[in-house]
């Protein structure tokens, strides 16, 4: 019985298939944008951001001042961080797999005639072990240097292949602001950063000579610290949280003026931020699928007007109540399911199409589809009922008589 | 066979698909059916009282308003008396619920209508398996009853003839199949020759004559006309909502 209707409503979505088509088109389009923004912004950039952290080491943490705040909350009044910081932690912290520190300033970087705006890190040689980025060419700051300030610098990559034109930049000078520096080495490669910015345009130059030269403030904007081992990471965060707060004489109840993270926390963070994204996109497509649900219970009203006198001969040779509102129904599951196919068909097209321009990977999850799919049919069996109730209740002798 | 026969006892439908009976198919005992109330009040059916045994013909007659529609109604399950009792094949169908009634329609009954109410643009043998899709008969065994009942209306060769590729007559040729392809109780047919011409009108008469001498089935039919009305061994005339007269033919058509 229930492959007979299956098939009696397959051959009437068939007969009217412009219009089937047309109704569906809510759906379709509902069900595309649901994957489209599930599979790129929320899959997609979740394994992003793991895929970056997994790349940074998941035992870093980063040390700001602040007290507790979130992503983009208010700044802060809170006193700066300065290098007896820096070695105060290198040498109190047991739990330590290295210490250094992170100035980040956009400037202008001239180079002949090329002059773009780049991010500047001042930072010292142990950048390199605590963020994992590896220097392909030339060598880190030696210890003189960083003593002393000098205006020296390493590069990123994208800055040799566009200001460098390629060739090898060791040895040569570029300008950052009014600084010339002599280019020492060449970061690897790390590909670019989640929503677009790209990682490589960096130049970074001694802690030292940033302050002096570049800011002209002994301040320390951040500390990257690694553990010496993930197992660690707790007590690593622990002494350095203690140590902060004995040298910032923070009483043992206080709230922190600053605060130690961890990359877990980081990621969190950008996860909540992209999931109230993906929530607010998904109310969008939501109200597309609402539409939709509206379209096909418009078209099913209409269906049944049309079939009254078919109702009434299937009512007449015997068919039940229910038995006429299941074929209804499972006609309007079929064309909303129908069109969640197509949907989820153009959406996966779609998001392939999109991911590489987000620079997000491309992630599909089973699950996704499955949701997908059988909230559409759902749509057509919410909004399919009003009609398919309509039909049953149809009194057999009205019915044949309807012209 | 007429009013004057002992009078049916009602018993309860039980499982509808299984039941048997051997008193008349129907009776009806004192029905009245009454629209509206007081100074608009309607009687459509104002007391009328009879029976049909099986294997009997049919012709209800009577001009428009007299009654013979809703009495058709009542006697296709269709409709239920506002009062009085229509015992069909034992069961009282006012003490039923609805969908007891469709599944009396689907076991016993029969429908052919003057505008032969087929599925469009669904073929002959799909028209005739509909029916015993909701009688839940397996696809193979429905294939073979639907073949048998084009056979009987002769319309073999055309079981993949949509309606709208068939003349009028042949549509109610189809339609008749698919009434008889249940073998009903009952045949109940409203004005089957209404919509055709005079020649195609005594081949579907001779057609449902063949079809009660042959296999016993029991017919009840409206009629306008007295040359249809002729065919019917037994005639029931309709005026005001009652039974004006009855009369039997000697000799069927």
């Amino acid at each position: 019985m229930f492959a007979n209707t299956l098939l009696m409503s397959l051959r009437e979505i068939r007969r009217n298939l412009m219009r089937s088509g047309l109704t569906v088109l809510g759906i379709i389009i509902g069900v595309a944008a649901v994957i489209i923004i599930v599979v790129t912004l929320g899959a997609g950039t979740t394994r992003q951001v793991q895929d970056e952290i997994g790349k940074m080491g998941s035992n870093m943490l980063v040390l700001s001042p602040g007290g507790e705040r979130r992503m983009g909350g208010a700044a802060t009044t809170a006193p700066p961080f300065d290098l007896a910081d820096l070695s105060a932690i290198r040498r109190e912290v047991s739990a330590l797999g290295g210490a250094t520190p992170v100035n980040m300033r956009p400037m202008q970087v001239i180079i002949g005639n090329e002059n773009r705006r780049v991010n500047i890190m001042g930072s010292d040689s142990e950048f390199s072990q605590v963020r994992n980025w590896k220097v392909t060419e030339g060598r880190l700051f030696t210890a003189s240097e960083v003593r002393s300030g000098k205006a020296v610098c390493i590069i990123g990559s994208t800055i040799k292949g566009e200001m460098f034109a390629g060739q090898t930049p060791l040895g040569a000078s570029l300008r950052i602001g009014k600084v010339t520096c002599t280019v020492i080495g060449v970061l690897e490669s790390k590909g670019q950063a989640m929503f677009g910015g790209d990682q490589d345009e960096i130049v970074v130059v001694p802690i030292r000579m940033f302050q002096r030269r570049l800011s002209g403030s002994t301040r320390v904007d951040s500390i990257y610290i690694s553990a010496r081992s993930e197992a660690e990471m707790d007590e690593a965060k622990e002494e350095v949280e203690k140590l902060m707060k004995e040298r910032r004489n923070t009483g043992e109840d206080t709230q922190a003026d600053f605060n130690v993270r961890d990359m877990k926390e980081v990621s969190n963070m950008v996860q909540s931020t992209t999931g109230v994204l993906t929530g607010f996109l998904s109310a969008i497509a939501a109200v597309s699928l609402l539409v939709g649900g509206i379209g096909i219970m418009n078209i099913m009203l209409v269906s049944v007007t049309e079939r009254t006198r078919e109702i009434g001969i299937r009512l007449a040779i015997g068919a039940l109540e229910k038995e006429v509102m299941m074929q209804f129904l499972v006609e309007a599951a079929m064309l909303s399911a129908f069109g969640g196919l197509v949907g989820i068909l153009l959406g996966l097209l779609g998001a392939a199409a999109i991911a590489p321009a987000l620079n997000v990977p491309f992630t599909l999850q089973p699950s996704t589809v499955l949701y997908a799919f059988s909230f559409s049919a759902m749509v057509g069996v919410v909004f399919g009922f009003m009609p398919a109730r309509r039909a049953a209740r149809l009194d057999p002798i009205e019915a044949l008589r309807h012209e | 066979m007429t009013q004057h026969a002992p009078s049916a006892t009602a018993r309860p439908p039980g499982d509808i698909s299984q039941m048997s009976y051997a008193g008349p198919v129907v009776a009806f005992d004192q029905v009245y059916k009454i629209y509206g109330k007081g100074e608009s009040e309607v009687r459509a059916l104002d007391g009328v009282s009879f029976q049909i045994n099986a294997g009997e013909f049919v012709a209800v007659m009577g001009p428009s308003g007299s009654g013979k529609s809703t009495c058709m109604n009542i006697l296709g399950c269709l409709d239920t008396p506002t009062a009085g009792r229509y015992l069909f094949k034992g069961v009282n169908v006012s003490e039923i619920d609805r969908d007891q009634r469709a599944l009396l329609r689907r076991h016993f009954l029969g429908f052919v209508f003057q505008g032969f109410n087929l599925l469009a643009r669904t073929t002959a043998l799909e028209n005739l398996e509909l029916p015993l899709i909701y009688r839940r008969i397996d696809k193979k065994t429905r294939r073979e009853m639907a073949m048998e009942a084009l056979r009987a209306v002769g319309l073999l060769g055309r079981e993949n003839h949509t309606p709208a590729e068939l003349s009028g007559g042949q549509q109610q040729r189809v339609a008749i199949a698919r009434a008889i392809v249940t073998q009903p109780s009952l045949l109940l047919a409203d004005e089957p020759t209404g919509n055709l011409d005079s020649a195609r009108s005594h081949e579907i008469m001779e057609l449902l004559t063949k079809l009660n001498q042959e296999r016993g089935l029991t017919v009840v039919m409206v009629t306008h006309e007295l040359d249809i009305a002729a065919f019917a061994r037994r005639r029931i005339e309709f005026r005001d909502g009652k039974i004006l007269r009855e009369t039997l033919t000697p000799t069927a058509g």
